[in-house]
Parts: structure tokens; sequence; C-alpha cells
């Protein structure tokens, strides 16, 4: 018995299109598997089928050897394949016991054995190296916390196969490296693992074997140590990849952005922007670089208008924009590509097509007397999703059911189609295969090249470093330093983005 | 795609046909004749064209309040106030009914107006509140239910009474009632209300569907936060879709007062037009059409079963619970849709 997972010739098709095309993937017991394809290369859609959240049109599963029908998660758990979705699932206003013991809470008498639960809950932590308070409120732990809840679920109920859906894409740097800690771990005791991920780097770090598929058809699996990362981008866009991309000097003209002493409150009350300064010039991209809640968010929703500014002031092109409605500033010129694509970047029950004129639909040609002109959206639609590679059946199907990737660069299309003056970009290029990074990358400098102003915000230091002309770190709610990005390195940047002081170049702006 | 379309018609009825077949085990069990109960029903709704007349009649309201639940549904709100919008509609139409004296082209329009403003007012508190102080607006619309009841009384009684419990009846140029139908359906009680309830179930697709404010609605409806990141005004769109929202409830009371009743008569309890409302959304899919098909089966059903305990001797308590059998199964029908899908998986 070698393989714990054998997924033969499985084919998925929704309405005309073929999103698994005959696919095979083979998993051995005891090791990380990774499954690696461009955005919409079908990865989600068969991991579905084997949590059984979808049936596949045809092909054969069989788990520890045995021909299996999955016909619901249900059964998925009784035979030991747990998912970790990269949405999560959980309850905010309930604890991590509660959330993880839902839907198989042990009982004592009729009522919920929670005691029994949490010390079980401690135990599972404690042996995997999670560090999960299992009494802490779902709604107030981080990110990376509530991912290793979802871990602890599928632990909790069993499953010795568990299916990571792209579960770097919300973490840290931090977060990443202990979540890779913990992969080692569950592979130690036992465990099998299905992990789909867009960083080559990752695959190359934890994984045994790889399998590619591109457009829903496999291409190859290979053993890891037997590859590298040119290797393996190739066979999955199917063409040589660049990893870093080439520009040109910035030419900055005119400040475009100025913001001054900038404060804004959090949703707590605490002064997450604090006295923030900052210019952004046409021609120039700026990275900010920072660990995860230091300000970035707030500072991005107070320029677009999304929540209101304390104090200080927010210039547009010299034009005092702060704390106007949001469309008020769009109109004034400044285009968003949201941190949180599900939350702000789109209506997902909407088709693609409409959600590309979320923020001009009231303007001709897409309206013309208070009625919508459905002919000029959808084509701007098409136009739109040929331009940028957007993979979807057509443009009518609902924003929903593309795939993560997909969605990202509809919306990356749809900002940077309306040509804003200061384009901001929150984590453009979470979620994308290398392919579209290097796409989407060469977008953000084109527009720089065309003049405009480009605020770049990254937790992945590579990208900041790759593509921004000035880095401005960020720490506590303050720009601490501007640095640049040829005479810098990541240990350097780390340092300042740990709030160390750098004496040399002080703070400019 | 084509065995999809069928698959939709096929499953309402194959629901009405399961409710039925548990109404039959329920008058079986209480010593009645199922087929007599179920002919009775069915001759009361269609069997003649009185009663076709009195189901359309019935069907009239029931458009209306359906299409108030499903605008404010497709929005993101929950609307529990459509019986106290109609309300307030049907005081205003009638007020306006009694009152005046124009042309019918302007009287009429005027009194269907003012029970739409009257409605549209009363969804606009809500509105005003969810948006701005986000109070929610179940509580507030139920609330306003019982404020629109006691009002309209108390205004029935002092100002379009003296110290009666019914106004005067509306004037003739008012009027929606019909000797044309009255004519051709035996004297039922049919008028030209069902004209407009269908340009509302029109006006309804074309507002959400067709226009640029409607794109705006639906957008808030599903997501205030992508809504506000786009630049939509998600407070104004809250407070706008409650107030159309008022405004076909408060059309649907203009049908009771300027048709159906040409009156209005103080009131000991709710009237239950507007919260049967809620089952005629979410049977119609929320959707305009939709609704015309599931007002149609509550009004056949509230007219129909007026026949079973003259006809049939089933007690009025029991009919209730029959036709409670049959709404239950065509609400759930996504429970057939699933058993369905189940079969055909296990056929393949
Ligand atoms: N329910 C659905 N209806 C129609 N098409 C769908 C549905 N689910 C997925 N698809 C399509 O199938 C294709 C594969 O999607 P899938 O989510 O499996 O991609 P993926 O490989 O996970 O991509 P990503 O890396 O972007 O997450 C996409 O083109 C998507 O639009
Ligand atoms: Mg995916």
């Amino acid at each position: 018995m070698e393989y714990v997972i054998e997924m033969l010739n499985i084919r998925k098709v929704f309405g005309a299109f073929v999103a698994n095309d005959n696919i095979t993937l083979q998993v051995k017991k005891g090791e990380i598997h990774a499954l690696l394809g461009e955005n919409g290369a079908g990865k989600s859609t068969l991991m579905n089928v084997l949590f059984g959240l979808y049936q596949p049109d045809g092909g054969e599963i069989r788990v520890k050897g045995k021909p299996v029908r999955i016909t619901d998660p249900n059964v998925a758990n009784d035979l030991g394949i747990g998912m970790v979705h990269q949405h999560f699932m959980l309850v905010d206003t309930f604890t991590v016991t509660e959330n993880i013991i839902l839907g198989s809470e042990p009982t004592r008498a009729g009522t919920i054995d929670i005691k029994r639960a949490e010390q079980e809950v401690r135990e599972l932590s404690e042996r995997y190296g999670l560090a999960v308070d299992p009494t802490a409120k779902v709604a107030d732990i981080s990110v990376g916390m509530q991912q290793r809840v979802e871990i602890l679920k599928t632990l909790y109920r069993g499953a010795d196969i568990l299916i990571f859906d792209e579960p770097t894409a919300v973490l840290t740097p931090q977060e990443i490296r202990e979540l890779m800690d913990i992969m080692r771990t569950l592979v130690r005791e036992g465990k099998s693992i299905i992990l789909i991920t867009h960083k080559l780097k990752e695959i190359m770090e934890v994984c045994d074997r790889v399998t590619i598929i591109r457009r829903g058809k496999g291409i190859a699996t290979l053993n890891v140590a037997e590859t590298n990362p040119n290797e393996l981008a190739a066979l999955m866009v199917g063409r040589e990849v660049q990893f870093t991309t080439e520009k040109r000097p910035a030419e900055p003209g005119t400040p475009v952005l100025e913001i001054e002493g900038l404060v804004v409150k959090d949703a707590r009350g605490l002064a997450a922007v604090n006295g923030l300064n900052l210019t952004v010039h046409g021609g120039e991209i700026v990275g900010i670089a920072g660990v995860d809640g230091n300000g970035q968010t707030e500072l991005i929703e107070a320029i677009t208008g999304l929540i209101k500014a304390e104090s200080g002031t927010i210039r547009l092109n010299g034009r005092d924009i702060t704390n106007l409605p949001p469309r008020q500033i769009i109109e004034a010129g400044v285009g968003h590509i949201p941190q949180d694509r599900h939350k702000h970047g789109l209506v997902l029950d909407f088709p693609i097509g409409e959600n590309m004129v979320l923020q001009t639909y009231y303007k001709p040609p897409y309206s013309k007397r208070g009625l919508l002109n459905f002919t000029a959206i959808y084509e701007k639609a098409r136009q739109l999703i040929r331009e940028f590679d957007v993979r979807t059946p057509d443009e009518y199907t609902k924003a929903r059911a593309l795939s993560g990737g997909n969605q990202q660069k509809a919306i990356i299309g749809r900002e940077v189609d309306r040509d804003p003056d200061l384009l901001i970009a929150a984590q453009p290029t979470r979620g994308l295969d290398v392919g579209a990074i290097e796409f989407i990358h060469k977008r953000l400098i084109e527009q720089r090249d065309r003049g405009k102003a480009v605020l770049l915000v990254s937790f992945e230091l590579d990208e900041v470093m790759n593509v921004s002309d000035r880095i401005a770190v960020i720490y506590e709610g303050k720009i601490v330093a501007i640095v640049d990005p040829k005479a810098t390195t990541e240990q350097e940047l780390g340092l300042l983005m740990a709030g160390s002081k750098r004496k040399e170049a002080g703070v400019s702006s | 795609m084509k065995s999809n379309r069928l698959q939709q018609l096929f499953i309402p009825v194959l629901a009405v046909l399961l409710g039925m077949i548990a109404g039959s085990i329920v008058m079986l069990a209480s010593g009645y004749n199922p087929i007599a109960g179920f002919s009775a029903l069915v001759y009361g709704a269609f069997g003649d064209t009185y009663y076709i007349g009195e189901t359309i009649r019935q069907t009239t309201p029931y458009i209306l309040t359906g299409l108030a639940v499903a605008f404010a549904f497709r929005t993101g709100l929950f609307n529990i106030g459509v019986e106290g919008q109609l309300i307030v509609g049907w005081l205003a139409a009638v007020w306006v009914g009694v009152s005046f004296d124009l042309p019918k082209i302007v009287h009429l329009p005027l009194a269907i107006l003012a029970a739409a403003a009257a409605g549209a007012l009363w969804g606009l508190l809500p509105g005003v509140l969810k948006a701005y102080l986000k109070v929610h607006e179940v509580i507030i619309t139920i609330m306003m239910n019982y404020i629109a009841l006691h009002v309209t009384n108390a205004i029935i009684r002092s100002v379009l009474s003296d110290e009666g419990f019914k106004s005067d009846p509306v004037k003739p140029s008012a009027s929606l009632q019909s000797e044309f139908f009255g004519a051709i359906t035996h004297h039922s009680t049919m008028h030209y209300g069902i004209f407009i309830a269908i340009a509302a179930a029109f006006i309804m697709w074309f507002l959400l569907e067709r226009t640029t404010k409607g794109f705006e609605l639906r957008a808030v409806g599903f997501n205030q936060h992508a809504s506000q990141y786009a630049g939509m005004n998600v407070r104004a769109n809250i407070i706008l879709a409650m107030v159309i929202s008022g405004a076909f409830a408060g059309v649907a009371g203009a049908m009771e007062g300027l048709g159906t009743f040409g009156n209005i008569s103080t009131k000991a309890g709710f009237t239950g037009l507007g919260f049967d409302g809620i089952a005629v959304a979410l049977i119609g899919g929320n959707n305009a059409f939709g609704i015309l098909l599931s007002a149609l089966l509550f009004g056949a059903l509230k007219v129909g079963a007026l026949e079973m305990p003259s006809s049939a001797g089933v007690p009025t308590e029991l009919v209730d619970i029959i036709i409670a059998l049959i709404i239950f199964f065509v609400a759930s029908s996504y429970m057939i849709r699933w058993l369905l899908s189940r079969g055909q998986k296990g056929a393949e």
C-alpha cells in the first residue's frame, strides 16, 4: 500500500467548461505533496472533489488502496481527509474550542462537555506545536492563529490526510515559517499533506514531490529534490518566467500624493496611524514595507475615504481630499486594489462583467439616462478579461465562481484600466501564480512610466524590493525610514521594520 | 439547460402535490373525505367565473405585499413592516378618496400615490434608523406595525367618521371597482387593481435589473463594504430601499381601500396580507415573475378554502392546517430539489 490517496483520471466540468481534464494525483503516506498550477488551472476544484464538495464527472478515487465515493464532506471526514480552506469557515463569536467541536461535540448527560473538549484541544495543540489558546475568542486572534484553529479542527476529527489550499497567501513571513514547522511536525507524526501554493520557494523548502497542472490537465509529477524553481515555473506556465522585473530608472515628477501629520484611529480607538508623513510623486513607485498591523490598512482606508482621519491632511495633485466621501476621492483620480478582495473588491454574487464597472456604472457609456447599458458594460468586461488574462468561462459567470487568482486579476484590470493618477496596490499579487505576478508587476511599472504615482503595500519583501523605486518603512503608524531598494538588504529592512533606528540616513520624505 | 427549465416548473407542481397528499392524510385521519375536500378547494378557486374573479381579487394585494418584501430582501433588508405600511396606505388612499371631488384621471392616481407615499413614509423611519444608528430594521418595522394599526383606528373613529367604525365609501372618481369585471364574473369583487399589481411587478423588475439606481441597490444588498469601496452611498441606498419597499406595501393598501372594500373600517387585528407577503416573496424566489405566480397560489388557496367547510364539511381550523401544509411543502421545495439531485447522482 504505497499511496494513501489516489485520484485517477479525475474529470470535472462546469457547464461546457472543463475544469479538471483527466487529472491523476497520487500521494504517498507521510509526504508533503505540492499541487502547482496557474490561476484557474483547477487545483481548488480537484481538492473540492477529494473533499466531497464536488462530484467528479469521471475518474476514480482510492483512499489507502480502496476505491471510494466521496459524496459529501462528512464522508471525507470519515475517511480521514481534512481540508483547510483558503477562506476560513469559523464562527467569530465562538471560542477556539467551540469552533473546533462544532458538529462533533462531546456530550455528557445531554450537555456539551466543554472542559473535556478544551483539554483535548490543548493536548492536540501541544502535540503538534500549534500554541493555540483553546479559550480565546476567534474574533480576537490573528489570521495566522485562525488558520491553526482550522488545522486543529481537522485533526480533532481524526484527519490523517490534510489538504491546505493556499495557506500561506494570508500569512506574514514569520507566520509562514511557523506554518512550515507545523507541517513538518505533522508528517513526522504520520500525517500526509497536500499543499497548494504559488510560492515556489515554499515548495522547494518543505515538499517532497510536486504535481503540476496546466489548464485542467496534469503535466508532470516530480521529486522536488530533482527540480528547481525555473523548471517548475516553466512547466506550470508553459514558457520561461522572469523572476525579477526589469525596469528603467524612475523619473519622478511633481508630487501626486502628499500626506502630512496623518492620524487615524483603528476600530478600538487607538491611533493606528500616528502622525504619518509621506509623499509619492508621479512617475515613481513607493513601496510600504512593514510588519502587519503597523497602520498599513488604516493608512490606505483613510486615503481612500473608507475611514475618517482624526487629523492631518491628505492632498492629491495639490487638492485637499482629506475625509471626502469615497466617490469624490475616486473621481479625483485614486485607484485602489484592496487587500481583502472578497470584502471590498468584489460583489461576489454579481457577474464578473458587472464587477468590472463597480465604480463607473453610473457614467456614460455604461449608464444612459438612468438606465444601464449592458452592451457597453459587457464589452468593457470582455476587453479587460482578454487584456488581463482573467480565466473565466464567460463574462456572465458570477465572480464567486472564479478562482481566487482570477478574481484578483479582474480587480487589478478594473483599477489599472481606470488609469488613476494614484494607484494604491495592497498585496496586489496575493494568490497569483508566478506568470501572473510577472504580468502584474509589468503593469504597475507601466503605469509609473506613464507618469502615474503608485503606492505599493506588500508583506513580501521580495516584491517591495523588486518593484519599488523608493521603500518607506512603516512602524507603529509612522514612516520611520525611506530607503533605496538598490542600496538596502532584506536584513536591514527587517531591522527597520522591527523598529530599530537608522542613524545615517534619518527620516526624509 | 433545457431539462433544468423543465425541472424549475416541475418542482413547484410536485411540491403542491406532496402538500395535498399530506393534507389528505390529515383529512382521512380526522374522518373527512380528501377527494371531496380538495375538489371543493379547486372549485372554490377556479370552478366558476365568480370564483376566478375572487381569486384574482385576492391575488392582487398579495402580489404587491410580495413585491414589497422582495424588494427589501433583494437590497439586503428584512421588511417585516409591510403589514403596517399596507394599513397606512389603505388609510391614505381612502382619505384622499373621500375628501376630494376631482376628475377620475386625477383623483384615482392621486389616491394611489397617497397610499404609496404613506407606505413610503412608514418605511422611511426604519430605514433612517438602520442607516444612521444601525438599529435592526426587523425590530422597528414590527413596532411600526402596531403604531400603524392603532393610529389608523383612531383616525377612522375621530376624523373619517363620527365616532363610528368605518369611513364613508370613496368617491366613484377614486374607485377601482369595476362594473365590467363584475358583469363577466357573476358579481365578484374583482377590480382593476390587478393591472396595477402586474404593472408594479414589471416596475420592480425594471428598477432592479435595468436601472443604474437598481445596480446600486443590489450591490449594497449583497455587499455593503464593496459598495462603499466603490463610492456608493450605502446609507442613502438603505433608506431608499426601505422607502420603495414601503411604497409597494402602501399601494397594496390602496387595492383594498379603493378596490375590494371601497372604504376603511377599524380593525381588531392585522390583515395578515403583509405577513403572508413574506411567504409570497420567498416562494416566488424574490423575483417579480415568480411573485406573480406565488401570489396566485396564495390567492387561490385563500379563496378556495372558503368553499371547503360548506361543500365538504371540513371545519375551518382543519382547512387552515391543510393550506399551511401545502405552503410548507412549496416553501421547502429546495428540499425536493435536493432529493432529486441525490436521486440523479444515484442513477448515474
Ligand atoms: N462553480 C463553478 N462554476 C463555474 N466555473 C467554475 C466553478 N468553480 C470553478 N470554476 C472554474 O474552474 C476553473 C478552475 O478553478 P479553480 O478554483 O479550481 O482554480 P485554481 O487552480 O484553484 O486557481 P487559483 O490558483 O486562482 O486559486 C476556473 O476557471 C473557474 O472559473
Ligand atoms: Mg484556488
